[in-house]
């Protein structure tokens, strides 16, 4: 049983939402598949040194990796670990190879494992089965993922165990103070880790009226009675991107290679940009206009459906 | 007197991959495209002989139309102008378990003769001399698309006699580690998918035949000798060796101009 989170006016900021929510030794997910990750949250983390967390997501992607550079992540849970499109995650490559001084735990599914967990996580059954793992060593590698016989058929499937995280951050395009939230473009498995965890947090590009929320409701991807926090970050993705608002920093990811290879200049990094700030709003400052100007999305707009009866 | 005529630039072997892998790809058939040379050879076909080719990505885009080279498998690019974008809960269970995907594509680390890949680690699991990225989706591409094309540049590291890791099932389950599924064929571990049948490579094209991959077809100016010392198992041999004729200029200008101008890939 669950208590619907009934308030109109959620909206806090973003130092707030991670205080009241992201506790020492807590399952954190921020979630988005290369899309709206919210590298605000992040950050913010990185800044209150919230530790020994177990992080979850798919892809850890960067904003992973520098909470593993900042020494707050305990365990790792993931499908994917690397720099999509340009290489490696190198804060973690240093805590999970043979010549690694102090290790990571790690649990590692592949991407269908993970995103099955969300699911039975969400709906509020405790495994999920997949036709998956047979002639590999991935479940033999996570003893986390057993098997079941099919009732029906006789045949085995593999599962894995529901995922009820106790934070998620999900970044959205829009959303309302309730948090009822839209997103389109690429959606992750945003529902269902939205439904699975104990807190939610939604980041918004935009808080819109919740007028506009009704005018198309088939495009709201998380109601607002599982949301515990609003949080109205612009650019709070970068350099992730947000459909519509603006493009992914590609040039980024690719710099970032070079700057996450060596201990010395990530630290550099993390002194400037994620120390060095107070908030958001001062890392986009310091990121600068001439980029922010270059990113942002030519419009691509829609013709709207038609919802009269 | 200048002149503007510049000597064709020599074929390199990542653009010979990109052709004869798009070579595989039949007009209106549905495959799941991978970043890097999948996405070229996708981009190529679709381009020349298959402009129906129906391109699904990981990320969740159904029926893509990429206007500019995607840089990451969830690229903005991909979404805008594509049939229907899906969460990835439809991806893996309605699109690939379901059974709806024809062509897959894969690569790795290590290769063995079977086609089992490793994308996980070099060396021992928990204690690893390398952490490579893990299986993303890899495994169940493996395990449900009708067919898998493999692209890999061949070296004796990387096509190995057995993989330090199985992160993606081939044609029957080897490995340098034990398994309860040692030994077993896809046949009788029920898997749903046909697994891997051709390996295209810079040196030539291996080929799945009776369980096991066969060198079929070589680059003109590459050796037999050449495939075999790159090559970490005693690779068989087809007796009738095809030689891949050279791309045509028409189809180097379009990879070369058209589908990846910054030589991100290639």
């Amino acid at each position: 049983m669950r208590k619907p989170k009934i308030s109109s006016n959620k909206l806090v900021s973003m130092k707030e939402a991670i205080q009241d929510t992201v506790k020492p030794g807590c399952a954190l997910y921020i979630e988005g598949f290369t899309h709206l990750i919210s590298f605000a949250a992040g950050h913010e983390i990185i800044r209150q040194e919230i530790k020994d967390l177990t992080a979850i997501r798919l892809t850890p992607d960067l904003v992973y990796d520098q909470l593993i550079e900042a020494g707050l992540v305990k365990k790792l849970v993931f499908s994917w670990a690397g720099n999509p499109g340009v290489g490696s995650l190198h804060a973690l490559r240093r805590r999970s190879q043979k010549d690694s001084t102090s290790k990571l735990e790690l649990e590692e599914y592949s991407h269908f494992g993970m995103v099955a967990r969300t699911l039975a996580g969400s709906a509020g059954l405790p495994f999920w089965p997949l036709k998956n793992y047979e002639g590999t060593h991935i479940a033999e590698s996570n003893p986390k993922i057993k098997s079941i016989v099919c009732p029906y058929t006789g045949e085995t499937f593999a599962t894995v165990p529901a995922l009820h995280p106790d934070v998620a951050v999900i970044h959205v395009q829009r959303a309302d103070t309730e948090g009822n939230a839209q997103v389109w473009g690429l959606m992750g498995t945003q529902k269902e880790v939205a439904f699975s965890a104990k807190r939610l947090i939604v980041v918004a590009e935009e808080i819109v009226d919740t007028s506009i929320i009704r005018r198309d409701p088939n495009r709201t991807l998380i109601p607002g009675i599982l949301v515990d926090h609003v949080v109205h970050e612009p650019w709070g993705c970068h350099p992730s991107y947000a459909q519509g608002y603006y493009d992914r920093d590609n040039a980024f990811y690719v710099d970032w290679e070079e700057i996450s290879r060596d201990p010395a200049s990530y630290k550099n990094y993390l002194d400037a940009f994620v120390y060095g700030v107070k908030d958001r709003k001062e890392y986009i400052a310091k990121v600068g206009t001439d980029l922010i100007e270059r990113l942002k999305a030519k419009p691509r707009r829609c013709e709207g459906v038609d919802y009269g009866y | 007197m200048a002149t503007n005529l510049t000597p064709p630039l020599a074929i390199k072997p990542s653009e010979r991959m990109a052709v004869r892998a798009s070579q595989e790809l039949k007009d209106k058939e549905v495959v799941f495209v991978g970043i890097g040379l999948p996405n070229l050879a996708c981009n190529l076909a679709r381009a020349t002989h298959a402009p129906e080719l129906y391109m699904i990505y990981e990320s969740g885009t159904i029926g893509t139309l990429p206007a500019r080279l995607p840089v990451s498998i969830g690229d903005p690019t991909l979404v805008t102008d594509s049939l229907a974008i899906v969460s990835q809960s439809d991806i893996f269970q309605c699109y690939l378990q379901g059974g709806l995907i024809e062509v897959g594509f894969l690569g790795g680390a290590q290769v063995d003769k079977f086609g089992n890949i490793n994308t996980t680690v070099i060396g021992d699991y928990s204690n690893p001399k390398i952490r490579l990225p893990g299986s993303g989706g890899a495994c169940e591409i493996a395990t449900h698309s009708q067919r898998v094309l493999i692209m890999m540049r061949m070296s004796p590291k990387s096509f190995v006699e057995k993989c330090d890791f199985v992160t993606s099932p081939g044609s029957r389950m080897e490995s340098s580690k034990p398994s309860r599924d040692l030994g077993k064929t896809r046949q009788e571990l029920k898997l749903p998918g046909g697994g891997p049948t051709k390996a295209i490579t810079d040196l030539g094209v291996l080929e799945m035949v009776d369980g096991e991959f066969t060198l079929t077809e070589i680059y003109e100016g590459v050796t037999v000798d050449q495939v075999r010392q790159n090559c970490g198992w005693a690779l068989k041999v087809a007796a009738q060796l095809k030689t891949i004729p050279e791309p045509n200029s028409k189809t180097l200008d379009t990879l070369r101009n058209k589908i990846d101008p910054e030589s991100m890939y290639l």
